[in-house]
C-alpha cells in the first residue's frame, strides 16, 4: 500500500481504489499498464472485471492484494488503517501452486501461515479438496495433476484460508466447460454462504455476467474502467444456457470491448 | 514414462554397455595371453582382479580407502556447509551478490589443486592442508548451485507466500529451501565429485597413505596391475558417492519429476 493518508471521509464501500495508475519500468522507458482506475466495491459484493488481454487486470489485482505498490493513486479499505489492510486471498492466474508440496499441504498453506494446528488445518483442507473434486489426490504432487486440477488446488487454497476478500484472476481459465459450470455454481454457493467481497477477473464475458453483481469493463492498455454495468438478475440465479437476457448483456459488453481487442491484436503484427 | 512405455527396444539397449564391456574385457584378456600386448603396460584383467582381491584381503587397500575417505568427508562437509550458507545469502540478497560476484568470478576458475602450495604455506605439510584444499574445492559448486537454486525460484511463489502472510522463517522453510533443494543437491553431488578428485590429486603430490599415494606407489614400483586395481577402486568410490547422493536427491525431493537420466 502507498503511504498516502486514509481515504477521504464520505467514500463508501469496503474496497476503494482512487486514481490508481501503474507504470512498469522497461529497458526502453516505461509501460503504462493502468491509468486512473477508480473503483468501489461494497461489502459482500461480487464484482467481475473484463477487459482485453494485457490491459492491466492482473496488475490491478496485485495492487489491491498489496503485493505491488501503484505508481500513483491509492487503495484503501474503509474501516481499516492504511497500514493494516484486511487479509485477502488471491487466486493467481498462473495458479502459483507450490511444486514441492502435496495437494493437501498446498491447500492448507494459508492456515499453516496462520499457525492453525496441523490436524485442524488438514481437516479443513481435506473438506475443500473434496469440494473441488480432488479427494483422491490429497497426497499427490502438482506435477502429477493436469493444469485444470492444479487450478482447482489454487482455488481451494484461497477458499480454505477463509479471508474476507477474495481476488480471483481468471481462476477457471484452463478448465473444461463442464468442470467450469460445476465450480461456478460451487463458487456462488460458497459466496452466498458468507458473502465475501469478491473481485473476479475473467475474459469470459458470459461468466462475468452470470457471476457478478456488477461487471466492470476495462479499456485497452493503459487500462481504465470504461463502463460499470449493474447486472439486473435476481439471486439465486437460475439462468439457463443461452438465456436471452444474458446474451443481450453479453453482446452489449462485447460491443464495448470489440474495438480495443481489435486494435490490441493489430498492434501486435 | 507416460507417453512411451518401455518397449522391447529400450530393454535391449540397456544391455549394450554390458555387451561392449564384456567384449573389451575378453579381447583384452585374449590378447594379453597371446602376448599381443606388452604385459608391463597392460597387464591382464585376471591379474588385475586377483591383485585387487589380494590387496583387499590383506587390508592394505582398505587402509588407503579409509585414509582417502577421512579426507573427502570432512573436506566435503567443511566446504559444502559454508558454501550452502553463503549461497543462501547471495541468493537472497542482491547487495551481497553484487559485492561478492567479482571475487567469485576471479577465484572460481582456478583449478583448486593449484592452491595446494599456498595452503601448505599457511597450514604446513600435513593432513590440515589436504583437507583444506578439498573443502575449498567443495565450497564453490555448492555456493554456485545454491545461489542458482534460489534465483530460479519463480517470483510468483514468493508472492503467494506473501499473500498468505508468511513470516520470514516460513518463507525460508516453505519456499526458499524446498524451492532450491533440487539444485542444492546436485551442487552437493558436484562438490562430492570434485572433492574426491582434488583429494586424490593432493595425495599424489604429498601423502604416504591414501588412494592417490597408492596409485603413485604403484607407478614408482612399476606394478601396472596394482595401478589398474587402485583405479578400479577409485572409480567405484566415485560411482558409489554419486549414486548415493542421487538416491538422497530422489528421497528428499520427490516432486522433481525424475529428470531424464543419462
Ligand atoms: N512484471 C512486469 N514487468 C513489465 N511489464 C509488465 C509486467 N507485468 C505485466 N506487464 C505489462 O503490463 C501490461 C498489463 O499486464 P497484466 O498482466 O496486468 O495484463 P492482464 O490484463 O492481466 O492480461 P491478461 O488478460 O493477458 O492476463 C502488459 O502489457 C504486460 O506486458
Ligand atoms: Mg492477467
Amino acid at each position: 500500500m502507498s503511504g498516502t493518508p486514509p481515504a477521504t471521509a464520505g467514500t463508501q464501500g469496503a474496497l476503494v481504489c482512487e486514481a490508481v495508475s501503474h507504470k512498469y519500468d522497461k529497458d526502453d522507458g516505461e509501460l503504462a499498464a493502468l491509468a486512473d482506475v477508480d473503483l468501489q466495491v461494497q461489502p459482500g459484493e461480487f464484482v467481475s472485471i473484463v477487459g482485453p488481454s494485457g490491459c492491466g487486470k492482473t496488475t490491478l489485482l496485485k495492487i489491491i492484494a498489496g503485493l505491488m505498490t501503484p505508481s500513483s493513486g491509492n487503495v484503501s479499505f474503509p474501516g481499516h488503517a492504511q497500514d493494516d489492510p484486511p487479509r485477502n486471498g488471491l487466486v493467481f492466474q498462473e495458479h502459483g501452486v507450490f511444486p514441492w508440496m502435496t495437494v493437501l499441504d498446498n491447500v492448507a498453506f494459508g492456515l499453516e501461515m496462520r499457525q492453525v494446528p496441523r490436524v485442524e488445518r488438514q481437516q479443513r483442507a481435506a473438506e475443500f479438496i473434496e469440494r473441488v473434486g480432488l479427494q483422491e489426490f490429497g497426497s499427490s504432487y502438482p506435477h502429477q495433476l493436469s493444469v485444470g486440477m492444479r487450478q482447482r488446488v489454487g482455488i481451494a487454497r484461497a477458499f480454505v484460508a477463509d479471508v474476507p476478500i477474495l481476488l480471483m484472476d481468471e481462476p477457471f481459465g484452463s478448465l473444461d466447460a463442464q468442470t467450469k459450470i460445476v465450480l461456478q455454481e460451487e463458487l456462488l454457493r460458497l459466496w452466498s454462504h458468507d458473502r465475501k467481497l469478491v473481485v473476479y477477473v475473467t475474459h469470459d464475458i458470459e461468466e462475468a455476467v452470470r457471476l457478478g453483481d456488477r461487471v466492470l469493463v476495462m479499456s485497452g492498455r493503459p487500462g481504465r474502467i470504461r463502463e460499470d454495468i449493474t447486472v439486473p438478475f435476481e439471486r439465486p440465479r437460475q439462468l439457463g444456457r443461452g438465456d436471452p437476457a444474458v446474451s443481450e448483456l453479453v453482446w452489449h459488453i462485447w460491443d464495448l470491448l470489440r474495438d480495443d481487442v481489435r486494435s490490441g491484436l493489430s498492434l501486435r503484427d | 514414462m507416460s507417453r512411451r512405455e518401455s518397449n522391447r527396444q529400450v530393454v535391449d539397449s540397456r544391455w549394450i554397455p554390458a555387451i561392449v564391456v564384456s567384449i573389451a574385457l575378453v579381447s583384452w584378456e585374449g590378447s594379453a595371453r597371446l602376448g599381443a600386448l606388452p604385459g608391463f603396460l597392460f597387464s591382464s584383467p585376471t591379474i588385475v582382479i586377483s591383485t585387487l582381491v589380494q590387496s583387499l584381503a590383506s587390508g592394505e587397500m582398505f587402509r588407503h580407502i579409509a585414509a582417502t575417505l577421512l579426507r573427502v568427508i570432512p573436506g566435503l562437509l567443511l566446504g559444502a556447509i559454508p558454501g550452502f550458507a553463503l549461497g543462501i545469502g547471495m541468493g537472497l540478497s542482491p547487495q551481497l551478490r553484487r559485492g561478492l560476484d567479482p571475487l567469485l568470478a576471479a577465484v572460481h576458475p582456478i583449478p583448486k589443486i593449484a592452491i595446494l602450495p599456498l595452503v601448505m604455506i599457511f597450514l604446513g605439510v600435513g593432513e590440515a592442508s589436504r583437507i583444506a584444499v578439498a573443502s575449498v574445492a567443495a565450497f564453490f559448486p555448492m555456493l554456485i548451485n545454491t545461489m542458482a537454486g534460489i534465483r530460479q525460484i519463480d517470483p510468483i511463489y514468493f508472492q503467494v507466500a506473501e499473500n498468505y502472510g508468511a513470516s520470514r522463517l516460513k518463507l525460508l522453510t516453505r519456499v526458499v529451501l524446498p524451492g532450491s533443494l533440487p539444485l542444492v543437491l546436485s551442487g552437493l553431488r558436484l562438490a562430492a565429485n570434485v572433492t574426491l578428485l582434488v583429494t586424490i590429486s593432493a595425495e599424489i603430490v604429498m601423502a604416504d597413505v591414501g588412494l592417490g599415494s597408492f596409485v603413485w606407489l604403484a607407478w614408482e614400483t612399476l606394478r601396472v596391475e596394482l595401478l589398474y586395481a587402485t583405479l578400479i577402486v577409485i572409480s567405484t568410490l566415485g560411482i558409489t558417492l554419486t549414486a548415493s547422493l542421487r538416491f538422497l536427491q530422489s528421497a528428499l525431493a520427490p516432486w522433481e519429476v525424475a529428470e531424464p537420466r543419462r
